[in-house]
């Protein structure tokens, strides 16, 4: 009887238990066990990519537009932007923006292009295009290489969420948790890129950001208000325009309560203006002074600037929808819908970085999954305070907005990572004459290997932030995949062996940058030292993309140049495939003669 | 393709003249830039909010023209198929 009544749970293993929400556990489980259910419901209905292709070919408009904003919309955007604007401020704004006009992008120089000529995948692309299997294999490295980096701010994602939900609940944990279920799901064939269900988790994650923001507006002031409470005179302003100044935020905050900041906590004026605690960061490491460090951020910006928008328009399974519309004028129309549903979406995380600031901003002092990437998901608790259970409640939407958010990107990720180390690699590489079983169980296989080495890199990851992360991969995508789409989409000269070598080159100097960057910052290598007395050094390989995709698209045009009796001998007849209207029925032409060329 | 070029490259200038200008107003004219409007400072506005609507103007824009530019080339190439 003694034993029962000094019971202690914390002596359990599933002490973690502890402290658990209700309601918040209710909508994260719900939601987790819908996107498993959707996922082989759906998977049944179509087994292979080309039912894929030719069902996805009647999908409509609004269907289709909200399938390709649910794919795009991962952790960093649900999670990960909220949190960096608060522990950095006005830079931070860039990565929405970015991940927004970056489609802009692929709409003017990509997209159609690539429609007309009828490959699905950039390995496809890249065959059909030059006319050499080869290539194929470089691209299908960098499928690999821009996957992990982009699965590992997924993975902090999850064990942030999970930390949250389970306060007792190690990192780790989390990290383990959610890849396992997710690669056990991936493995035996469920979560396959399903229009329905993607277009559902659109949904999901818009209701479940827009709706707590409005909430927490009501109650605690809005946007502007908020914002107008960090307004402190900045320096260099007119005497006038600082007096106004003072007048406006004096009003404005009377209606905004804010908690005293933390010591860890840029200060107001840093935070709210341009060139603040993010691009400075390497400067003043360095010593340098306010007016001396400005370059700098203007450097360090520019060069963010490039990396999110060319790398968006090179992230290679956004492209793969174009093709599930019925024809050219669709896609037109549904990049135009993408354009506005991402657009919306993107004007709300920033809010709860800037109310979080004022209200919470308890998280500055934490650290890792214990730190601001956690605000979507905690920020709406505090209207517990108000009475009632709404805070939970509104507290478990957004949690179940994330786990939309990064289960839908890293199975999305697992499964064209796995395809591509199944089909490309081993079906066309390695053993050429397997059996269709055979590669089904290298599918297998691959995706528990994949899944294993995503959740191992996931787990050394919790003190890099999750949006910094998603920004490395579209900087290693800018330097890779853009400059190749760009250039052989509209530079008829373009050779096998340019493409090949600017890829590479470009591709793998901004991998090798962001490595070292992610070593030193997580002090597996200490190069404090180093970077302090070199900060130029330390922003351009933070953030290589203004140097590493001159590079790449510089190597492409002087070695096509030198190669240029390589150019492909039908590129008069690529170059029309690419660039003339659909409606002339060139491609069909094309495939005929092409056939009717390699067939014997 | 040469028409097509042109006017996604007048799109793309378009945009990267804000994309571009805005860091540069933001380094040479901080205190115009942080001018409050209704609690939001003048760069946070025009980056947080006011960019996206901007970026739809500039794709219907494109769309409506890229798909006219379509059905004149292929008018003109029914009419060259007839003589």
């Amino acid at each position: 009887m003694a034993a029962l009544t000094s019971f202690d749970p914390a002596m359990l293993p599933l002490a973690f238990l502890n402290n658990v929400d209700p309601w918040i556990f209710a909508f994260s489980f719900v939601t987790v066990v819908v996107t498993i259910w959707m996922g082989f419901r759906s998977a049944k209905s179509s087994k292979t990519a080309s039912d894929f292709f030719v069902a996805g070919r009647t999908v409509s408009v609004g269907w289709n537009a909200s399938a390709i904003s649910g794919e795009y919309l991962s952790a960093a955007s649900f999670m990960g932007i909220a949190g960096m604007v608060m522990s950095s401020g006005y830079d931070a704004l860039w990565y929405p923006v970015c991940y927004a006009c970056g489609y802009l992008f692929l709409l003017l120089f990509i997209a159609g292009p690539l429609r007309r000529f009828g490959a699905y995948t950039i390995p496809d692309f890249a065959e059909g295009r030059f006319d050499s299997p080869i290539f194929r294999k470089i691209a299908v490295c960098f499928v690999l290489f821009i996957g992990f980096f982009y699965t590992m701010p997924q993975m902090k994602g999850a064990g942030t969420t999970l930390a949250y939900i389970f306060p007792g609940m190690p990192y780790w944990g989390g990290v383990v948790l959610v890849g396992a279920v997710i690669t056990l799901n991936v493995a035996l064939g469920g979560m396959k890129g399903i229009t329905l269900v993607q277009a559902f988790q659109y949904w999901a994650k818009m209701f479940a950001i827009s709706v707590p923001v409005f909430v927490l507006m009501s109650v605690y002031g809005f946007y502007g208000a908020h914002l107008g409470a960090n307004g402190q005179s900045t320096p260099g302003s007119t005497p006038a325009a600082a007096i106004a100044e003072i007048a406006a935020s004096e009003s404005a905050a009377a209606e905004v309560n804010r908690k005293p900041l933390v010591e860890k906590a840029p200060a107001d004026s840093a935070w709210v203006s341009p060139f603040g605690p993010l691009t400075t960061k390497a400067a003043k490491a360095a010593g340098l002074s306010a007016e001396e460090s400005k370059p700098y951020s203007l450097l360090y910006t520019y060069s963010l600037i490039m990396a999110l928008v060319c790398g968006t328009a090179g992230l290679p399974h956004i492209l793969v929808r174009f093709y599930t519309n019925p024809d050219g004028g669709a896609a037109k129309r549904t990049t135009m819908w993408v354009m506005i549903l991402i657009g919306v979406f993107y004007v709300f995380p920033p809010i709860f970085g800037v109310i979080g600031r004022n209200l919470l901003p308890e998280l500055y002092a934490g650290s890792g999954a214990k730190g601001t990437d956690k605000i979507v998901l905690e920020l709406p608790r505090l209207l517990n305070e108000r009475g009632g259970v709404w805070g939970s409640i509104l507290s478990g939407i957004t949690c179940a907005g994330a786990f939309a958010a990064f289960m839908s990107t890293f199975s999305g990720l697992l499964v064209s990572m796995t395809g591509a180390l199944a089909h490309d690699v081993y079906g066309r590489m390695l053993r050429p004459k397997s059996t269709p079983e055979q590669r089904m169980r290298m599918f297998k296989f691959a995706a528990v290997g994949i899944g294993a080495v995503s959740i191992l890199l996931g787990s050394y990851v919790e003190q890099l932030q999750i949006n910094f992360m998603v920004g490395q991969a579209f900087a290693i995508a800018a330097a890779s995949y853009f400059p190749l789409l760009f250039m052989s989409v509209w530079w008829r000269g373009m050779t096998m062996a340019g493409a090949a070598t600017g890829m590479l080159g470009g591709g793998l100097a901004a991998l090798g940058c962001t490595t070292i960057i992610n070593l030193s910052d997580l002090k597996i290598v200490d190069m404090a030292t180093f970077w302090n007395s070199h900060p130029l050094l330390r922003i351009l390989f933070e953030q290589p993309a203004i140097w590493t995709v001159p590079l790449a698209i510089g190597l492409m045009i002087v070695v096509s140049k030198a190669t240029s009796s390589q150019v492909p001998r039908d590129i008069r007849m690529k170059m029309l495939v690419l660039h003339a209207p659909e409606k002339l029925g060139l491609k069909q032409e094309y495939i005929q003669e092409h056939q009717a060329g390699t067939g014997h | 393709m040469r028409r097509q070029l042109v006017l996604s490259v007048a799109c793309a200038t378009a945009f990267l003249i804000v994309l571009i200008g805005l860091p540069l107003a933001n380094y040479f004219a901080p205190a115009l830039m942080a001018t409050r409007v209704g609690g939001f400072t003048l760069s946070w506005l025009v980056l947080g909010v006011l960019v996206f609507p901007f970026v739809w103007i500039i794709a219907f824009i494109f769309i409506r023209r890229t798909i006219r530019l379509e059905e004149e080339e292929v008018l003109r190439a029914k009419i060259a198929s007839r003589r």
